[in-house]
Formats: structure tokens, sequence, C-alpha cells
């Protein structure tokens, strides 16, 4: 018995606990979600989580929601299927990895409508969403290229994906254009969640001289070591502050509550069409957390108008011009890179150390 | 990287990473001499965290906690023994039927407290030689959980190649017909290791929720549980080799984090599966002497015992 059989026959037992409670009434609209990590996480999927409450308030017993949590990515097709089998009119898929499983389940099930969460392929009833995660991320820069000491910024990241590696390219752009001295260290973990691992990456990055530590994994376990070395740390997906109450100068919030119920009631109205959905900041897909108020004012003041600035259009975070980390152009004076390019950003910028794993 | 001052943060943080893989390694060993597989580890490590840091949150005391993980960890495999010792039921299925159990009731039982901080488990300074450069940190400055799991695996070792007990114990793993035939309390004996493979994994959860990373989320043992599970066969059944394969496994993740922060253009999922490929490798090498395993795995692991037969 492998662990990937387990986690499957885990999907499973949860999947038949989730039918059991929510397959009786006929009257109500079945909604499904299908989560990557637990709900319990307090990051990335707690605000799936999150999200899924806000379509149940919004339609109350019009709509039954169920949701599956801790799905492995390698073993999620059956679980996909299954739900769409059992009736269900929606089923969003919120990890990256659950992209071949949902297309390939969604060919056999035309009449069910899927939404895959960062995802690049679409179909007739698939959709896909994603939050300009990286928009944050730039504004942090610009507070982490301020407030860092050693110049040494350390990130965490889970996989080599065009979503992770824009975040670390955004975050470096910002930071060094306020000071240039920075270089980051990436350190990848291979994982989305595993807590033990995650404050492993934070202390070896700490150890090797960051003095600020950003993640793109879902554990707050990198801000309790940030916390306990006396470094700065930044929240992700979800505010993390109460575990770093003294290290956490912001988070990167995702907020996916009003994009869910907008597609639950274009479903349930009969208007939903496949699109793709890119939201940032102006959205309110993406959110900071309260700043720490140990940053100073003027850095405060310097983070709020990158925010406004990305807002209204004024600031492009991939702006030229910039530099890949090989010394060859990225992008040329005047221009911006348009979304084809970042959502396959397979590249790092000048800044980053270290090779980006193929 | 100058000089050799990179060193002790290395090993620092893999003692963290080595001692619950030590904990519920050296807990299901002994469970293992006694012929009983099982393969719910990775449950009641789960159950063991959830029950330390509810009782470290309330209670404010670490010891208390320490002990209610041992002891939620020990009820997990009591209802095991139940199971498969009393009821007979197969033990590999049931194993794994005990770790879904664990994941699911720890992740009920933590439900009201994610998302809540404790201070870590506090470290043992003792006085005087903490100070010491280089050995001090490492050998005098560590919590009491750590200095634990190595006394642990001391106990282990001398209880079951010293005592007349551990020799009765390994008896029962290696022919349970002859030992039940010269008047040896065969399920006694079983039961009684079971809970101590279940208290042991309790506490190693609880090294998770308590110290590595002081708080509680679901699952947050993260397959550590499996690993244990392997890091016996790796050892083939031996204490001593349980604590070299822990510290191992724990210094190959570090070491990778360290190489890539380090800037060493090494493929990351390369060095992520470097563990297990070196469990592998050493499991075919050990394979090939097959008097070594033998000598020193239990010869009835996995059966069911039939008294009457």
């Amino acid at each position: 018995m492998t662990r990937k059989q387990l986690s499957g026959l885990v999907s499973a037992v949860a999947l038949a606990g989730g039918l059991l409670m929510g397959g009786t009434a006929a009257a109500e609209d079945k909604i499904g979600f299908i989560y990557v990590g637990p709900i319990g996480d307090h990051g990335w999927t707690y605000r799936h989580e999150l999200g899924r409450q806000a379509v149940q308030n919004e339609f109350g017993d019009k709509v039954k929601t169920t949701y599956v949590e801790s799905v492995k990515e390698s073993s999620s097709e059956p679980v996909i299927r299954q739900m769409a089998a059992d009736g269900y009119k929606l089923i969003y898929t919120t990890s990256f990895g659950f992209m071949n499983p949902t297309l390939k389940v969604a060919k056999q099930f035309p009449d069910v409508k899927f939404e895959h969460a960062t995802g690049y392929k679409r179909a007739d009833n698939v959709s896909t969403y994603s939050s300009r995660f990286y928009e944050g991320r730039y504004v942090v820069g610009k507070i982490a290229g301020k407030m860092t000491k050693s110049n040494v910024i350390g990130y965490i990241g889970s996989f080599p994906i065009p979503e992770v590696v824009r975040g670390i390219n955004a975050m470096t752009l910002a930071a060094r254009s306020v000071n240039p001295d920075v270089t980051v260290k990436v350190a990848w973990v291979n994982t989305w969640y595993d807590p033990g691992k995650e404050g492993d990456a934070a202390k070896a990055l700490i150890d090797q001289g960051a003095d600020i530590i950003l993640q793109h994994t879902d554990s707050p376990a990198p801000l309790q070591v940030a916390e306990n070395r006396g470094v700065w740390a930044v929240g992700q997906a979800s505010d993390m502050t109460k575990f770093a109450p003294k290290a956490q100068l912001t988070a990167i919030i995702d907020n996916w509550d009003g994009y869910y119920v907008a597609r639950t009631k274009a479903v349930l109205d009969g208007s939903w069409k496949s699109e793709d959905t890119w939201g940032g900041l102006k959205s309110g897909m993406v959110e900071l957390a309260p700043y720490n108020d140990a940053i100073p004012a003027d850095v405060v003041a310097l983070a709020e108008e990158t925010r406004k600035g990305i807002e209204a259009g004024t600031i492009m975070p991939f702006a030229g011009p910039i530099t890949k980390q090989d010394g060859s152009v990225g992008a040329k004076e005047g221009e911006s890179l348009d979304d084809g390019v970042l959502l396959g950003m397979n590249w790092y910028v000048e800044g980053v150390e270290g090779q980006l794993p193929k | 990287m100058s000089g050799f001052d990179w060193i002790v943060p290395v090993i620092l943080t893999v003692i963290t990473a080595a001692t619950p893989l030590v904990f519920a390694g050296i807990g299901e060993l002994v469970t293992e001499k006694s012929g009983v597989l099982n393969l719910g580890v990775e449950g009641m490590m789960l159950v063991g965290a959830v029950s330390g840091f509810i009782t470290a949150l309330v209670t404010g005391n670490y010891f208390l906690a320490v002990c209610a993980a041992a002891f939620a960890g020990a009820v997990m495999a009591f209802l095991f023994g139940v199971l498969t010792l009393s009821l007979m039921a197969n033990q590999v299925a049931t194993g794994l039927a005990l770790t879904l159990f664990g994941v699911g009731l720890s992740a009920l039982m933590g439900q009201e407290f994610v998302g809540e901080p404790i201070s870590a488990l506090n470290k043992l300074n003792i006085a005087g030689l903490s100070d010491l450069p280089f050995i001090g940190p490492i050998l005098f400055a560590q919590d009491a959980l750590v200095y634990l799991s190595f006394a642990m695996v001391a106990i282990v070792s001398w209880f079951l190649y010293k005592t007349k007990a551990g020799l009765v114990l390994r008896a029962v793993g290696d022919s349970h017909d002859a030992a039940h035939s010269i008047g040896y309390p065969v399920i006694a004996i079983r039961y009684l290791a079971v809970m101590f493979g279940g208290a042991m994994s309790g506490i190693g959860g609880a090294y998770l929720s308590l110290a590595y990373t002081p708080m509680w989320a679901e699952n947050m043992t993260a397959g550590r549980g499996w690993i244990a599970l392997a890091l016996i066969v790796f050892a083939t059944w031996k204490p001593g080799l349980v604590l070299v394969g822990a510290y191992m496994f724990g210094g190959i993740t570090i070491l990778q984090l360290h190489a890539q922060a380090a800037g060493l253009n090494v493929p990351s999922q390369v060095l992520s599966m470097l563990p297990y490929l070196a469990t592998i490798i050493v499991l075919v090498l050990i394979s090939k002497d097959e008097s070594r395993i033998r000598k020193h795995a239990p010869a009835c692991i996995g059966k069911i015992f039939h008294p009457a037969a």
C-alpha cells in the first residue's frame, strides 16, 4: 500500500461521507469543491473553504455545497468523476495539479460545469480562474527591499511552475527597485503543504543569511520559524499574524468569495460561459493584511502608493527594462510583459540566485 | 558559507527533523519485534500530536502534554490490539484503517484549535556546558524530548537484548506457538508491545506539535509515520540503526534545502527523493545478504495467533 493509494482511499472515504450528508433533497443544486489540503491548513485551502461558505450563505436553500479535502493531485480524477456522476451542477477544482484530471472528467460530463483554479487549459464546460498574486508580491517586494538589513531575501517555493516563478520575479523586481543590492535565495520544497519541511526550509534560508522569509506554500510554519529567529516574514493566502505577531510584515490574502458567488449565480440562472478570469488587487481577489506596526511610515506610504498604482493601472509590476538572470533582455524599456508571457514564465530575473529547476 | 559556521545550525535542524522519526520508529520496532505489524503509526502520531497540543494549550504544562500524547497513542494502539489480537482481524487492513481513523479523529479533535499558536517546548540549557563552542549548542542545549529519544533507543536496545523480558518478547515474535507452549502469555505480551509502540508514536507526533512546528494543523505529520515504518526495515529491526536511519533521513532532507539556498545547481526534485532513493539502495544492499535480515526480522510478523491451534 503506497501513500498514493492510501490518499485515494482517504479521498474516497471522505467523498462517501460528504455525499451521504448532502445527497437527499432534489430541489437544491449541488455545488462541489475539491481541495488539495485540509480546510484547517490556515492558508490556501482555508480561503477556498471561506469561499464555499460564502456561496452557501448567499444562496441558502437553493444550493447544497459539498467539499472533499486533502485530495492528492495525482489521485484526484476518481474524486472529480464521482462528483460529476453524482449530479453536481458545478465543481470547483482548486489546485493547479487538478488541471488534467478536471479536463478529462469534463469531457465525459458535458452537462456539468467545472471551474479550475490556476490552470491554463479550458473547454466548453471548463473555466479557469486565478488571482494575480504577483501584484501582492510586488507590493511586498517594495517593503522587503526597504526592510532587509542583510540584503538577502529567502523565498520558499512549492513547485517550479509559472505561477510561483512569477511571484519570485515580481517580488525580486520590486525589492531591487528600491534596493539594488538585494539578492533572493530560493528553496524548493516540492510540496504545497508540509509544515515540518516548510519550517526546515525557512531555517535553512535564515541560516544562509536571509532576514526576510517569503513563501509560496500553505502552512504558517515558516512564519513561526521567522518569529523564533527574530527575522521578518510575509503571510501567505491567509492573515497569519497570530503565528508571528512580531515577524509578519503583512500577508498576501486570497479572497475567492466574490468570484465563487458570481460564478455559482451564473450557473443557477443559466448564463454561465467558459472563460478565463484573472483578478488582482483591483477586483479584490488579492488583498493585503494590515501592515506590521514596526514598518516605518515612509515604507508603508511607499507600499500603499504601489498598491494604489497597481489598482489604477499606472504601475505595471513587469514593466521593462527587465534583465533575466542570465543577463539577456526580459523586457525592453517602455514595454510591459503581457499575460501570455506571464502565464508561461520559466526564467528568473536578475538578482535571484540558483538555477530554476526544469 | 565561510569556514564551518554553517555546520552547527544544520545539525540543530537535522536533530529536530529526526526526533519524531526516532520516537515513532523505536516504538514500532518493539511492536514488530513482538510479531505484530501495526501500519497505523501515522494515525497514532496525529492523535498524539493533537492531544499533546490541546493539553499544552489548556494547561500550559508540557510534561502533562507529552504524557497525554503518549496516553492517546497508547489508547489508539489498544484499539488496534483489541481488533487484531483479541478479535483476530487482519493486521495490515486494521493498521491502515487505524491511520485513516487517526487522520479523521485528530482533525475532529483539533477543529477548535487550528490557528492557535503556542510557544515551543523549552530548550534545556545545561549550565556551563551549553556555552561551549560547537558541541555546546548541539549536545547540551536541546529540549527534553530530544534527550528522551536517545534514552529510549538505549533502553529499548538494552531491554530487547539484555533482559529476560526482552528475550521473551522476541521469542513471542519469532515463534508464538513455541512461546505459548512453554507457557508465555503471547496475547498479553503483544498488547503491551503494541501499546508501547502507540505511546512512542504519540510522543513522536507531540514532538511535531510542541517543538518542531508548535501549532496544530490537520495532517501535520505529512507522511512521517510511513517513513518511520520504512525506517525499521531499513534498520533491519535493530534499534541502533533506527537512530542512524532517522538521522540520515532528516539529514538528507535538511542538506538538500541548504544546498538549494546556497545556490548549488542540483535539481530539487532529485534532492527531494534522495532519502527514499537511499532507503531503496540500502535495502537492496542488505537484501543481498539474506542471513543478516533473517537474524533480526521477527519471523511471526503479521501472523495471527490462534492459541488453541
